[in-house]
């Protein structure tokens, strides 16, 4: 901190900040800083919420990682992890790169991919799940129009209930990362890819040469982001199966919820949102520890 | 369509006039990518289509997407059977709330933050980001009981204010007044003017792309909250639009006209507010990579 001059301003400038932190300040201590390490405490509780809370040390974490429940739990928002993000990231790099050059209908085209992403997750799950309906739904109808004799019973079925969000939330997602992806697409330098040209490099050698390197650093943004909301993923599985059918979608903040707010076990629930944030800063701490492998920063 | 793309830096197409000719590969770029746009689009235009039928309607093998006949009468009779204006009443003052007051607190705290010095500032502002890698369930658990000791369960407080001092949005405009030069303070600086004028006439007024980005990202993940409002709420006084819907769809399972007819109500605000301002969405995400759930 530089040295003032003069004190009386020093002391007038230093009273100001904190009347405009003020605000602002004691909210955040009130909603998010306290209730960070009241989470912390929680987690180490017994509580239900009508006796007093009972110390039990690990005992929440301990129990967690012996749960079968908890394991799938777990192995469902992996699998759901793997599945929509690398997905979701293909489709918007193939839809970024195309809307990139000069086409006709450009706005629909970008409005049509990126209204999912304002909607609202519980009305589009709603009518997802009425496409997914066994007996009426679009998609069904559709398999039988083209002749599959036996389609699948899609919310209904633990082999196809994760499958079905997974594909909701592909096409939900698409749009935002194909903004992320359009924004990096405009840092690229054009005369690369004239020099390209003129060196002879088809559109193929382009893109793996030029376009991909050189968004690198977009792709990773995406891949983190990406990875992070999805670990968090819950209104779909709330609202299009319940965690159902026989846990097949139940996911960690699903799980979370239920816990906390149905059968009011608010330590091990809190032991649990720890546990998801601990993998949520792993898998973000190894991709930055990685990403020196194949991200370009030039 | 020729109309400046918002999300290019500028560059070689500008120069161009704005009619610019098609090349024969670019009209069959956009012909492949017709049906996949159509996909995207088919979920919205299902739903609409479905709200217009009637009950037994729905039904129909092979499914018809025009109704016949059309019918408006699952738009009353959702208001009617939920308290509809009152969850999209609910909605529409929690998220504009919420907005107004992240918009005041932030950009007061900001400014502190980026522009003013102060013993511990720097501490502090570290405090603040580390609670932006900490996922919201985590403070979930004590927020609720929190706001139960308190008795504002169910009320407006418990929905508005745990969101009103956000740390994300104070880290987004500190980051953005920072890069306003200095200079431009200076002279109000010489003519004496206190920091809350610098404040209130310089700053405010030059950070409309950074507190635009901030105020829609906030209306939306607000009006599109469902976690959270599900949890501090429990009449349907209280609902916000999403726990309404949801309640819905629990009461009457297999009643897909009505959802649907709810399903559009929910989604027309946010597509009206997105069609209007779509330039400061894709540029607040291009900036921020704020948006995402």
């Amino acid at each position: 901190m530089a040295f003032h001059p003069n004190v009386r301003l020093r002391r007038r400038e230093i009273g100001a900040a904190y009347g405009f932190l003020l605000p602002n300040l004691i909210g955040f201590a009130v909603f998010t800083f306290f209730p960070v390490l009241a989470a912390l405490a929680i987690s180490f509780t017994d509580w239900d919420l009508l006796q007093a809370p009972r110390w039990v040390g690990l005992g929440n974490y301990r129990t967690l990682f012996t749960d079968p429940l908890f394991g799938q739990v777990l192995k469902n928002t992996a699998l759901y992890v793997l599945g929509t993000v690398p997905l979701q990231m293909a489709l918007a790099l193939g839809v970024a790169l195309a809307l990139n050059q000069r086409i006709p209908g450009q706005l629909f085209f970008r409005t049509a991919y990126f209204m999912p992403v304002v909607a609202s997750t519980v009305a589009v799950a709603l009518v997802w799940r009425w496409i997914f309906n066994y007996d009426f739904g679009l998609l069904n109808s559709f398999l039988y129009m083209i002749g599959v004799q036996d389609p699948p019973n899609w919310l209904g079925s633990t082999r196809w209930a994760l499958t079905s969000i997974i594909i909701m939330s592909v096409w939900q997602q698409v749009g935002y990362s194909m903004v992320l992806f359009l924004a990096g697409l405009q840092g690229v330098p054009q005369q690369l890819y004239e020099a390209a040209e003129i060196d002879g490099a088809g559109p193929t050698a382009r893109f793996v040469f030029i376009t991909l390197p050189m968004l690198s650093a977009t792709t990773f943004f995406v891949l983190v982001i990406g990875v992070i909301n999805s670990f968090q993923v819950f209104d779909q599985a709330l609202i299009m199966t319940q965690g159902g059918p026989a846990n097949a979608t139940n996911t960690i903040v699903f799980h979370i919820y239920r816990n906390a707010f149905q059968f009011f076990k608010m330590g091990y629930a809190s032991a649990m949102a720890w546990v998801l944030f601990a993998i949520i800063f792993v898998v973000t701490l190894l991709q930055f520890r990685y990403q020196r492998r194949w991200v370009n920063y030039d | 369509m020729t109309e400046p793309d918002d999300t290019r830096g500028g560059g070689v197409h500008e120069l161009k006039s704005e009619k610019t000719r098609y090349t024969l590969t670019n009209w069959l770029l956009a012909l492949f990518l017709i049906p996949t746009a159509l996909v995207m689009l088919l979920p919205f235009i299902w739903m609409v289509s479905t709200s217009f039928k009637l009950a037994g309607a729905v039904f129909e093998y092979p499914p018809t997407w025009i109704p016949r006949p059309l019918v408006w009468q699952n738009y009353p009779q959702v208001v009617e059977i939920l308290p509809f204006a009152r969850f999209f009443f609910n909605s529409l003052f929690v998220a504009l709330s919420v907005t107004a007051l992240q918009l005041l607190t932030c950009s007061l705290a900001a400014y502190a933050f980026a522009r003013l010095r102060f013993p511990g500032r720097d501490a502090l502002f570290l405090g603040y980001l580390g609670t932006l890698m900490i996922p919201g369930q985590v403070v979930i658990i004590p927020n609720f009981i929190l706001l139960r000791t308190l008795g504002w369960i169910d009320t407006y407080q418990a929905l508005i204010l745990p969101a009103a001092f956000s740390a994300f949005g104070t880290f987004l405009l500190r980051q953005y007044f920072l890069t306003i030069p200095r200079e431009l303070e200076d002279a109000a600086v010489v003519d004496g003017a206190s920091y809350w004028q610098i404040y209130l006439r310089v700053i405010l007024p030059l950070s409309g792309p950074a507190l635009s980005a901030l105020a829609i990202f906030t209306f939306l993940g607000q009006w599109n909250s469902f976690l959270y409002p599900l949890v501090v709420t429990n009449s349907a006084q209280m609902s916000t639009l999403t726990v309404g819907l949801n309640t819905l769809q629990g009461q009457y399972n297999t009643a897909w006209t009505l959802l649907m007819a709810g399903s559009v109500i929910a989604l027309v605000p946010v597509l009206l507010v997105f069609v209007f301002a779509q330039r400061y969405f894709i540029k607040g995400i291009a900036m921020t990579g704020f948006g995402g759930r």
